[in-house]
């Protein structure tokens, strides 16, 4: 679609060179501001296309005894139900552990989960008919919450322990010890466009998508495989999506398979796009998480030896949680070295729709937990946090003694937290502000405020080590133009301008003579989701390798054609100077092109260094780490709860940028974001497992008015990444999130305040006003009672 | 059967033939004009993706003859636009051909200039509300962050769209008054449409008058009211009960006027929150307040207080403001009128005072006697645009420190707005203290018994209900004392 959403040619208009460290707008500015920009519910409908809608279960876990769908398909203008009988390959949309059901067969494990699907000639029709479905069940004991699961003992796999140092000998013979735990709840994406797919039929079977995924590869192979046919029948392609934040990368499968399977059986286009409701309710989210902890540390706050249990809600099927827990154990260590750990993860297998990738990917979630534990030792101490945060903090980079081993042996060896976290409690003024709060807390009995600076040190790799790889295409036609292609994904995060940035860069052109093309399985195969904050780092180089390819083949040809030194063949913004000409990049491609030049390249990056044993947990999951601090002020009211976030500094590296406009939009969105989650976000399931929280009327993210008044946010302008990664560059798509953990710190300090700051606070997130309420009046309790 | 329906679309007539009533105005631009730039993010006008500008004429000779207001197009009936004009983002650039850009508008180059769009999705929604905003369709003097309410962006932390709107001056929108006024018409619209899937025939009648509406209502006793459709709306999009005879009352010159009775105030029935804010806030700066975070620009600038009342929703926050203040309905049968205090307008959950063919045409809001306190609270997760969790209306007149008039009402704590008697009687004749103050507020526990659900807890529900009593009488007693985050926040 973008290769028709064309950018237009303005006549005679001259593009400065801007290539990589440029705040060069996003690619698509023009076409979302003007409306133009094409996703996948804008494009023209197919004549004869059939909208697709699927049943789903109303039961959190039963046997369906029978499912009658005959006036399902009496319904006007139904053209084709589809169930689990009419799948020719596999009944599998499951990334990893074949678990998944496209359509539920013999019993359902959620509600929500797939049925079958009805095929009609408007969606009205397609949903009114899918409510005369007559289905019979018999339930069978659900486990909806943590709890219910592991009383049950239901898990999507066994227990996992990482663990450094005798901790049960650091915790006796700790010099102080406290014990704690607390709940952290799930989060909907609320990418603003939801799920969506067109499928097409094509010869002999063969279909093609257009999906709104992270992963089209993945879509894929499992479209492939609920067809039985090879990968190469089904080709999938990706311009844009509204969003995405882990929520399309496994989770598009399901619609997408169910509306290639309509196609290819009808002969017909069709078109799967549940509304927001049916999208809330079917898809997973961000697993909530449940932790406690045990900690030893000396009277200076020094961790001593730690015990940390992290329980999460899986939901109905493994999807990605195995690697999305392994996230969150691999950052409960936080920026902090801790010198004997245990790490103990139980994932539980619960009958609510399957969590899954989120922004973080189980990193936020263990991070929460270290930071907890830090606000916890600072309160039992009676130390500022944020000094008991310093003391903590691995040591900084060329530092021996050991202080540098993370809790999977990998050695922290970039490590900037120190210096990072001086400099914004210099630019934030935290010492004065920290006594402001204190002064106003004891002026004012009603609201109460809380300041809080905390760190974050994010892993940066699939922790998967097989998915640290990319491709990428490049032709560059006879007219010097080029049109680029790689296996990342554009959801908004900027990754197609960064992309293009490089390859324009690497060949010294206008940014507009390279042409952003839409991800598509056919042009690089095998790719990995557009994850882990790896977009850029892996997309990048693969695109550095082809356009060096091709930088290669232009040069040697220059140099025998013009009889000089391959040498003295440079690419510059005016052109290629060969010798002492200078020849312009469009008159070399046509001569190359003459010459019988190839102009097309692919490049391929695999991340080197890191390898992992999951066995053991051990190893080195990261290439590299990115850093960031963020300081809160926020201000409560001890008569609702009601909380209002007013102010925040941020200060994150992201290496040397690629695009710092692109970068402070994400670190910012991030931010955000992560408030949201820690705040006004709460997913809500009652007894029987129904999401009652499915729509913006009711699951609430932030709005403009949320954003603190006051909100500083700065790229750390000494950063520069210590491994050799695209122009030294960081990812920058999840680290910020967890920026808004000093806002959830911030709200417990307020919290705490309330008794003097002699017991802490149990406030589990989100931080809605019930939960600071709640927290406010325990506390009371607690420190006069 | 049929009927056509004719608006304006970037100032050129359109004309939709037998579409069905329920079908919204995004429906309608994103089908059969092909305008995809309006996108639906939840069909429920909570995120105002779908933001598109409505114009209509005003009655009066004003010098501006077209009132214009940013919308939801997802909760608009297509009937709803039928002599009105349409903007959506498409209309504000030029075009260089089917898909292509073209020069954007001012608004628009902001947004890319400030870096305001991530993915996109919102985006045209957004420049629709800054463009609203610069064109007066946003409400008057409006601050962005209250403009822009109803616009959720997942991506940008909102920071570079604030810093766009700083940009944005205030212009003339398009003319368009002439061809408006020649797709005026002069009969009621009445519409019958057979729907397909439910098999039955769906009618839409817009009456001209109140006494067009009046044998309207008579003649269809269980027809929907429609004004707004922020409410009916989502009977359609989300409940997918689409009614079967619908009555716009939005056509009724009688029911859209504010009118000073004496000391009251008597708000038509048709009366959006948009036109009465001014007015009413003026009188109560604190219902001002919460009119300002109840639903958003798009919500405020379609829904009406009437509708509020009418629906009978234990958790609108208008009834509890309204009660608080003695309120009255006036409720019209045929050409028979009766008046009724408010709170007896709401007899049980899902049970209102209404006979068949009866509905609301006013409510009468009095002055309330001088020095009286009068205090509306909304506690909800998110300040802007969240259904409250409760909603707390205190009005008290207190006399040589002894209370000698109080009206306590609530939403969210019952099955209907209701009147809080046992914590009234409390109050009244005693001390203006904090400590009879709280001792009242232990009564309400005697007054409600508030259910739990996916907003709050039963628990939380009586506890803020209690302190936000104490709130108020902090507010009136001890001014010093801060109470409020909001506050806090603006001036902190």
């Amino acid at each position: 679609m973008a290769d028709s959403g064309a950018s237009p040619k303005v006549a005679a208009k001259v593009t400065p060179f801007q290539g990589v460290h440029a705040s060069v707008a996003h690619d698509s500015a023009l076409r979302h501001v003007t409306g133009t920009a094409i996703y996948v519910d804008d494009l023209p409908e197919p004549a004869g296309m059939l909208h697709v809608h699927l049943g789903m279960s109303t039961r959190a876990h039963a046997r369906i005894v029978s499912m009658d769908l005959s006036a399902v398909r009496a319904s006007p203008g139904v053209v084709r139900v589809l169930t689990a009988a009419d799948i020719p390959g596999e009944n599998d949309v499951s990334p990893v552990i074949h678990d998944d059901r496209l359509f539920a067969q013999g019993e359902v494990i959620c509600v929500g989960q797939s049925l079958f699907a009805v095929a009609a000639t408007s969606i009205a029709a397609a949903r009114a008919a899918a409510a005369k479905a007559v289905v019979e069940y018999e339930d069978l004991p659900a486990a909806i919450t943590i709890a219910d699961a592991a009383a049950a003992d239901l898990k999507i796999e066994a227990s996992q322990r990482m663990a450094r140092g005798d901790v049960e000998a650091a915790l006796a013979g700790a010099t102080n010890r406290i014990q704690g735990r607390f709940a952290i709840g799930g989060q909907d994406h609320f990418y603003l466009e939801g799920q969506a797919s067109l499928a097409t039929p094509r010869e002999e079977g063969d279909v093609h998508v257009w999906c709104s995924t992270q992963h089209p590869t993945e879509v894929q192979h499992l479209i492939a495989r609920v067809l039985g046919r090879p990968d190469h029948a089904v080709t999938v392609e990706v311009r844009r999506m509204g969003g995405g934040f882990g929520g399309k990368e496994t989770q598009a499968s399901l619609f997408a398979a169910a509306a290639a399977l309509v196609a290819v059986k009808t002969g017909r286009p069709a078109k799967c796009r549940p509304d927001r409701d049916e999208d809330m309710v079917m898809t997973g989210k961000r697993h909530d998480f449940e932790v406690g902890y045990d900690v030893g540390f000396d009277d200076e706050g020094r961790l001593q030896g730690i015990r940390l249990e992290l329980a999460s809600r899986c939901g109905a099927t493994t999807d990605l949680s195995p690697a999305i827990n392994d996230r969150a154990m691999f950052h409960a260590d936080n920026a902090y070295y801790l010198p004997a750990v245990e790490i103990v993860s139980h994932r539980y297998r619960t009958h609510t729709v399957s969590n899954t990738a989120f922004r973080g990917f189980g990193g936020p979630q263990g991070m929460a937990a270290i930071e907890r534990v830090m606000d916890a030792v600072a309160q039992g101490l009676g130390l500022d946090p944020l000094e008991v945060r310093r003391r903590n903090l691995y040591g900084a980079h060329g530092e021996g003694g050991g202080h540098n081993l993370t809790p999977y042996y990998q050695v922290v060896e970039d490590n900037v937290a120190p210096e990072l976290i001086e400099e914004l409690a210099r630019s934030c003024d935290y010492e004065a502000r920290q006594r402001a709060v204190d002064a106003f807390n004891t002026a004012n009995p009603i609201l109460k405020k809380g300041l809080a600076l905390t760190p974050v040190k994010f892993g940066v790799s699939f922790t998967t080590t097989h998915l640290n790889q990319a491709g990428a295409l490049i032709h560059i036609y006879a007219d010097g133009s080029i049109m680029l292609n790689h296996g990342g994904t554009e959801m908004g995060q900027g990754l197609y301008i960064k992309v293009a940035q490089v390859a324009a860069e690497a060949f010294q052109v206008p940014l507009d003579r390279v042409k952003i093309t839409s991800t598509t399985t056919d042009k690089v195969p095998n790719t990995s989701a557009t994850a882990a904050s790896s977009g850029a780092d892996l997309n990048g180089m693969a695109v550095l390798d082809a356009a060096g390819k091709l930088k290669g083949r232009l040069v040697a040809f220059a140099a025998e054609k013009w009889g000089v030194d391959p040498s003295q063949v440079a690419f510059a913004p005016d052109g290629v100077r060969i010798g002492g000409e200078v020849v312009s990049f469009p008159d070399l491609c046509k001569q190359a092109y003459l010459a019988r030049i190839s102009l097309s390249a692919t490049g391929f990056y695999a991340t080197p260094k890191i390898t992992y044993d999951r066995k053991t947990h051990r190893g080195r999951p990261f290439y590299y780490f990115a850093y960031g601090a963020a300081c809160s002020e926020v201000v409560i009211d001890t008569l609702t709860g009601e909380t209002k976030v007013l102010r925040a500094d941020i200060l994150h590296d992201v290496g040397r940028s690629l695009n710092p406009a692109i970068d402070l939009g994400q670190v910012e969105g991030g931010f955000i974001q992560g408030m949201g989650w820690l705040t006004t976000e709460e997913l809500v399931y009652d007894a029987k497992g129904v999401l009652k929280t499915h729509a913006p009327s009711t699951y609430k993210i932030p709005t403009a008015s949320d954003r603190p008044k006051v909100l500083n946010v700065k790229l750390w302008e000494p950063g520069r990444n210590a491994e050799p990664t695209v122009h030294r560059s960081k990812a920058v798509g999840e680290p910020p999130l967890m920026l808004a953990i000093s806002v959830f710190s911030a709200i417990t300090r307020a919290v705490a305040s309330v008794g003097d700051h002699k017991v802490m606070p149990n406030l589990d997130a989100p931080a809605t006003p019930e939960a600071v309420l709640t927290a406010v009046e325990d506390v009371r309790r607690r420190a006069h009672g | 059967m049929g009927g056509t329906i004719r608006f304006l679309l970037d100032g050129q007539p359109q004309e939709a033939a037998g579409v069905d009533p329920t079908t919204t105005l995004l429906e309608h631009l994103r089908g059969p004009l092909r305008r995809t730039g309006t996108k639906e993010g939840c069909a429920e006008g909570d995120c105002g993706s779908c933001t598109v500008l409505v114009g209509e004429l005003t009655t009066g000779d004003d010098l501006d003859p077209v009132n214009w207001r940013a919308v939801n197009a997802c909760i608009q009936f297509l009937p709803m636009l039928d002599g009105k004009a349409v903007m959506t983002v498409e209309s504000l650039s030029t075009q260089t051909g089917a898909g292509c850009a073209g020069k954007p508008h001012p608004v628009q180059q902001a947004m890319i200039d400030k870096h305001g769009s991530q993915c996109g999705f919102c985006t045209p929604g957004i420049v629709m509300s800054l463009y609203g905003r610069a064109v007066g369709a946003c409400g008057a003097g409006a601050p962005v962050e209250d403009v822009l309410a109803g616009n959720l962006c997942r991506c940008t932390g909102y920071g570079p769209i604030l810093d766009a709107a700083r940009e944005v001056v205030r212009e003339a929108a398009p003319d368009v008054a002439a061809p408006l006024k020649a797709i005026q018409r002069q009969a009621m619209l009445s519409l019958a449409h057979e729907d397909p899937v439910r098999g039955v025939t769906r009618r839409w009648l817009a009456p001209r008058s109140l006494s067009e509406l009046a044998a309207a209502a008579e003649a269809n006793p269980e027809a929907a009211f429609v004004a707004g459709a922020t409410d009916v709306g989502l009977w359609v999009t989300k409940l997918r009960k689409p009614p079967q005879t619908l009555i716009d009352i939005g056509r009724v010159p009688e029911l859209k006027t504010i009118a000073r009775v004496g000391d009251s105030l008597r708000i038509g029935a048709g009366v959006r929150y948009v036109e009465a804010i001014e007015t009413l806030a003026g009188r109560y700066p604190s219902l001002g307040e919460m009119m300002r975070r109840l639903g958003s620009t798009q919500v405020r600038n379609s829904g009406t207080i009437g509708g509020n009342i009418a629906n009978g929703s234990p958790i609108g926050d208008m009834p509890p403001a309204l009660i608080a203040l003695g309120a009255t309905l006036v409720l019209r049968r045929g050409e028979r009128t009766r008046e009724i205090p408010l709170e007896d307008f709401f007899i049980a959950y899902g049970k209102q005072d209404r006979a068949p063919g009866e509905f609301v045409e006013a409510v009468i809001v009095p002055r309330g006697p001088a020095g009286q306190v009068f205090k509306v609270y909304k506690l909800s997760k998110r300040f802007d645009q969240d259904i409250s969790a409760v909603c707390a209306a205190f009005a008290f007149t207190v006399v040589d420190g002894v209370v000698i008039e109080a009206r306590v009402a609530f939403g969210g704590m019952a099955g209907t707005p209701r009147r809080a008697d046992a914590c009234e009687a409390a109050l009244i004749g005693s001390p203006w203290t904090r400590e009879s103050v709280e001792a009242a507020a232990a009564r309400l526990d005697e007054d409600y018994a508030p259910l739990s659900d996916m907003r709050a807890s039963a628990g939380y529900r009586a506890r803020a209900a209690r302190n936000l009593l104490v709130r108020a009488f902090l507010e009136s007693a001890e001014p010093g004392v801060a109470t409020s985050v909001l506050a806090e926040a603006a001036h902190g």
